[in-house]
C-alpha cells in the first residue's frame, strides 16, 4: 500500500466492498440519514411484494412448455395467500382437482420437475424458465424421462413428493420462491427427493439455494443439481448421506491426466 | 379436572389447565395453528378468569407435560425452591399479578423469589397482564451476569455485535466487526451465526474473533453459534472457545429434535468452565429461544406455545447463562402472524425470563414473509429499552445478509440509549472510551475513535 492519506470515506468504501452486510451508512446523531432510511425501505417493498405479488401460473406454464412440452397447473391445497402463511400443513397438501388432474399424467418416468410459487412468486417469474432452459440438456445428457413439468400454485417444498408419488417418478425435482431476504427477493431453491412419498421430511431431501443472477449463477445451480441427481439414482437415495461433492467431482472432471511415469 | 366460568348464560367448561392455559393465551397464529386456541374472544376471557382464580400451587401438583415423559417437567419440578416460594405461596395467580405490580415487589424482593417461580407460574401471570404490566414487572427485576463485563445492571443495555457473512468471508465479518465497534456494539457478544458447520471454519473464525479480542484488550467475549456438541469438539482440540451456545425448547422431545439433552447441556457449561477464560465471571453459556420451536417440532404436548417459550428459559436457567435470547420473531408468521404477536411476544418473553431470574435479552426481528415491518421493531425495541432489556442484536443495517431476516441495527441501539439515557457494560463503556470511540457522556464522538482498529481490517483485508 502507498502512503497516500486515504479519506474516511475512501476506507470504507473499500471495507464495504468484502461484505454484502450494510456497512458504513454514515449517521446523523443516531439515525440512518435519509437515503439509507429510502434503500431499506425499497429493500423491504420489493420482498413483500415478492410474498405477495400474484403467481401468474399460467405465464409460467407456457414458458416451461416452450422448452419442455407438456405442462399440468395444480393448486395446493391452500385456498388464499393469508392462508398459505397461516398454515404450512396446507401447502403441503395438494387440492382434490390437483390429485385428479396428476392422476391423467401417470406413467413411467425418472423425474417429475415442480415449480411453485413457495414464498416469492418473484423468485419463479424471473428465474424459473431461465434455468430449466439451462437445466434441461444436463438432465438429457443423462437419458432421465422426464414427467410433464407441473406448475404449482399456493406450495410448499413438500407439495413435491405428493406430486413425484402421483405421477409415479423415481424422484423429484421441486424448483420454489424462497423466503425472500432484504437483499434477495428472487431467491430460488431446489429441493431434490428420492422415492418422493407424503410424509417425508426435510432430512429426506438435498437442497440448493440461493438460485439468482445475484447468487448461485443458473449454470452452478445446473452443474450441482444434475450432480446430485445422478449420485441419487446412482445410489437410490437423497438427504443427509448423500453430501453435496459436486466440487470435487468437477475437479477432478478439469485436473488434467497426468502421463504414466 | 374440569375448569367452568359462568358468563352470563353461558358457561364455559376448560377440561384441564392446559386447556385453560392455551385459551387464556392472547390470540397467536401459532396455537390456532396447534388447534388449541380459543374459538372465541369470550372464550378467551372466560380461561382468563378462570386462570386468575387458581392458586400458583396448583403449578406444582398438575403437570402440565406429564413428569414422567419429560425431564424438562423434572428440571422444573424436582429443582423448584420451596423456601424461595413460600412468600407467593398462598397467592391465586390473579393476586401474583396485583402483587407484582404492587410496591410490595421491589427489585430485592422478586430476586429472592425468583427461583420459586416455575416457568407455568410466570407463563400464567402474562396471560392476565397486559402489555403494561408486563414492562413495569420486569423494569423491576435485576438479573446480572458476568464473563469479562457485567451485564444487566439497571440503566444499561447491551448489544449482542452480529456481523454474518453469506458465506463467512473473514474481511467480510471483520468489516461488520469494526463498524459496529464503532457505532459502541459488542459488549453482550461478538456472535457469528457461521454459513458453514464445517469444523474447521468455525475453529477459524473463533481465532479470529480471539486474535481482535486479544489485541484490542476489548472488554466482551465471543461467540460462534454452533451445536452444543461441536463447541464441545472443538474445546477439546484447543480452540479459543469464550460462550457455548445452544438453542433450546421447552419439551424435551423439542430438544431431542435440536440434538441436546439436559446432561449434554451440563457437560457442554462444565466444559466451557473449564477453560477459565471469563475474568469477572464464569456465566458461560449463550441460549436461544423463541415461541413455536416445540411445535414446529412436533413435541408440544398441546400447550401454548407462550408457556412452551417460558418452559426453556427454566432449562436456561439450570446452566446460569451469560445471556438468554428469544429470537422473537424469527419463526415465521405461521406462530406469530404480525406485528402485533410479535410484539406482545417479545415483551411475554422478556418478562417470563426476567421473573425467573434469567438474564433476557431479545433478537427483536422479523421475516418478510410476517405482516411485520421496520415501524413494528421500533416499537418493541422502544417497549423492551423501557422494560430493561439486557441486550438486544446490532446488525449492520438491521439487514442479516446470511440469515435473511430483519434484526436491530447499529443505529437502532443509538436510538434507544439517547431517547431513554441507556448506558453500555462498565468495562465495555470504559474501553471505548479510552478508544475515543465515544465520548466523555458515552456518545459516538467524532473524532479520531478507533483509527487503530480500521487500520486492523484494512491490514487484514490488503
Amino acid at each position: 500500500m502507498s502512503n497516500e492519506p486515504v479519506s474516511l470515506a475512501e476506507r470504507w468504501a473499500a471495507l464495504a466492498r468484502l461484505t454484502p452486510a450494510r456497512i458504513g451508512l454514515g449517521r446523523s446523531g443516531a439515525s440512518l440519514p435519509t437515503g439509507e432510511v429510502l434503500r431499506f425501505g425499497l429493500a423491504h417493498a420489493q420482498a413483500r411484494d415478492a410474498v405477495h405479488i400474484p403467481f401468474r401460473a399460467g405465464e409460467v406454464a407456457a414458458s416451461l412448455a416452450a422448452l419442455a412440452g407438456e405442462t399440468v397447473e395444480v393448486e395446493s391445497a391452500a385456498p388464499s395467500r393469508d392462508l398459505y402463511l397461516r398454515r404450512p400443513d396446507l401447502g403441503r397438501r395438494l387440492s382434490s382437482q390437483g390429485r385428479t388432474a396428476l392422476a391423467a399424467h401417470r406413467g413411467a418416468c425418472d423425474l417429475a420437475i415442480v415449480v411453485a410459487d413457495g414464498l416469492s412468486s418473484t423468485a419463479i417469474h424471473q428465474n424459473a424458465a431461465p434455468f430449466v432452459a439451462v437445466l434441461l440438456p444436463a438432465l438429457q445428457r443423462q437419458q432421465l424421462r422426464l414427467a410433464p413439468i407441473v406448475v404449482a400454485s399456493q406450495g410448499r417444498v413438500a407439495l413435491g413428493d405428493e406430486i413425484g408419488e402421483l405421477l409415479g417418478a423415481r424422484a423429484v425435482v421441486m424448483l420454489i420462491g424462497e423466503r425472500p431476504g432484504l437483499s434477495s427477493p428472487d431467491s430460488l431453491g431446489a429441493y431434490l427427493t428420492f422415492a418422493p412419498r407424503s410424509g417425508l421430511s426435510d432430512a429426506a431431501r438435498n437442497c440448493i439455494s440461493n438460485i439468482r443472477p445475484g447468487g448461485l449463477s443458473y449454470e452452478q445451480a445446473a452443474l450441482k443439481l444434475s450432480w446430485l441427481i445422478g449420485e441419487a439414482f446412482r445410489r437410490s437415495l437423497t438427504g443427509v448421506d448423500l453430501k453435496d461433492e459436486s466440487d470435487l467431482a468437477l475437479e477432478a472432471a478439469a485436473r488434467p491426466e497426468l502421463p504414466p511415469a | 379436572m374440569a375448569y367452568r366460568v359462568a358468563v352470563g348464560r353461558q358457561t364455559h367448561v376448560f377440561a384441564d389447565l392446559r386447556e385453560v392455559m392455551a385459551k387464556a393465551t392472547p390470540l397467536r397464529s401459532g396455537d390456532m395453528l396447534a388447534g388449541i386456541a380459543a374459538a372465541s374472544m369470550e372464550e378467551s376471557m372466560a380461561a382468563k378468569i378462570a386462570l386468575a382464580d387458581l392458586p400458583l400451587r396448583s403449578f406444582l401438583t398438575e403437570a402440565l407435560v406429564p413428569y414422567e415423559q419429560d425431564e424438562v417437567t423434572r428440571l422444573i419440578l424436582d429443582t423448584h425452591d420451596a423456601t424461595a416460594f413460600a412468600p407467593i405461596a398462598a397467592l391465586t395467580v390473579g393476586e401474583f399479578r396485583d402483587w407484582l405490580c404492587s410496591d410490595q415487589a421491589t427489585s430485592s424482593v422478586l430476586a429472592r423469589i425468583a427461583p420459586g417461580v416455575t416457568p407455568e407460574m410466570a407463563a400464567a401471570v402474562s396471560k392476565i397482564m397486559r402489555n403494561q404490566d408486563l414492562i413495569l414487572v420486569a423494569r423491576k427485576c435485576q438479573v446480572v451476569t458476568r464473563f469479562r463485563n457485567t451485564i444487566g445492571l439497571p440503566g444499561t443495555m447491551a448489544v449482542r455485535l452480529q456481523p454474518n457473512h453469506p458465506t463467512d468471508a473473514a474481511a467480510g465479518i471483520l468489516a461488520s466487526i469494526v463498524d459496529g465497534l464503532l457505532y459502541g456494539c459488542g459488549d453482550a457478544v461478538i456472535g457469528i451465526n457461521p454459513a458453514s458447520d464445517s469444523p474447521g471454519v468455525i475453529a477459524d473464525l473463533l481465532r479470529l474473533l480471539d486474535e481482535l479480542i486479544h489485541r484490542f484488550e476489548i472488554p466482551t467475549q465471543a461467540c460462534v453459534l454452533t451445536h452444543v456438541t461441536s463447541a464441545l469438539a472443538l474445546i477439546g482440540q484447543g480452540a479459543p472457545v469464550d460462550l457455548v451456545f445452544q438453542s433450546v425448547a421447552g419439551t424435551q422431545k423439542a430438544n431431542e429434535s435440536f440434538g441436546v439433552s439436559l446432561a449434554l447441556l451440563q457437560e457442554g457449561m462444565a466444559a466451557g468452565r473449564s477453560l477459565g477464560r471469563g475474568t469477572v465471571g464464569d456465566n458461560v453459556m449463550y441460549f436461544e429461544t423463541g415461541q413455536g420451536s416445540a411445535l414446529s417440532a412436533d413435541a408440544h404436548h398441546g400447550v401454548d406455545q407462550q408457556t412452551l417459550e417460558a418452559r426453556a428459559y427454566a432449562v436456561a436457567r439450570a446452566y446460569e447463562p451469560l445471556l438468554v435470547n428469544t429470537v422473537v420473531g424469527f419463526i415465521g408468521p405461521e406462530y406469530l402472524y404480525d406485528g402485533k404477536q410479535i410484539i406482545r411476544a417479545g415483551l411475554e418473553d422478556h418478562f417470563c425470563g426476567k421473573l425467573m431470574g434469567v438474564p433476557m435479552g431479545c433478537d427483536i426481528c422479523y421475516t418478510n414473509h410476517a405482516e411485520a415491518d421496520q415501524d413494528d421493531m421500533d416499537t418493541l425495541l422502544t417497549l423492551l429499552g423501557t422494560a430493561g432489556v439486557n441486550f438486544v442484536m446490532g446488525v449492520p443495517g438491521a439487514d442479516d445478509v446470511m440469515l435473511n431476516y430483519q434484526s436491530t441495527s447499529f443505529h437502532d441501539q443509538l436510538y434507544v440509549r439517547e431517547v431513554l439515557g441507556l448506558k453500555r457494560a462498565p468495562e465495555f463503556e470504559a474501553w471505548l472510551r479510552r478508544m475515543e470511540i465515544t465520548d466523555a457522556a458515552g456518545k459516538l464522538s467524532a473524532g479520531r475513535g478507533g483509527q487503530a482498529l480500521l487500520a486492523a481490517v484494512q491490514g487484514r483485508a490488503a
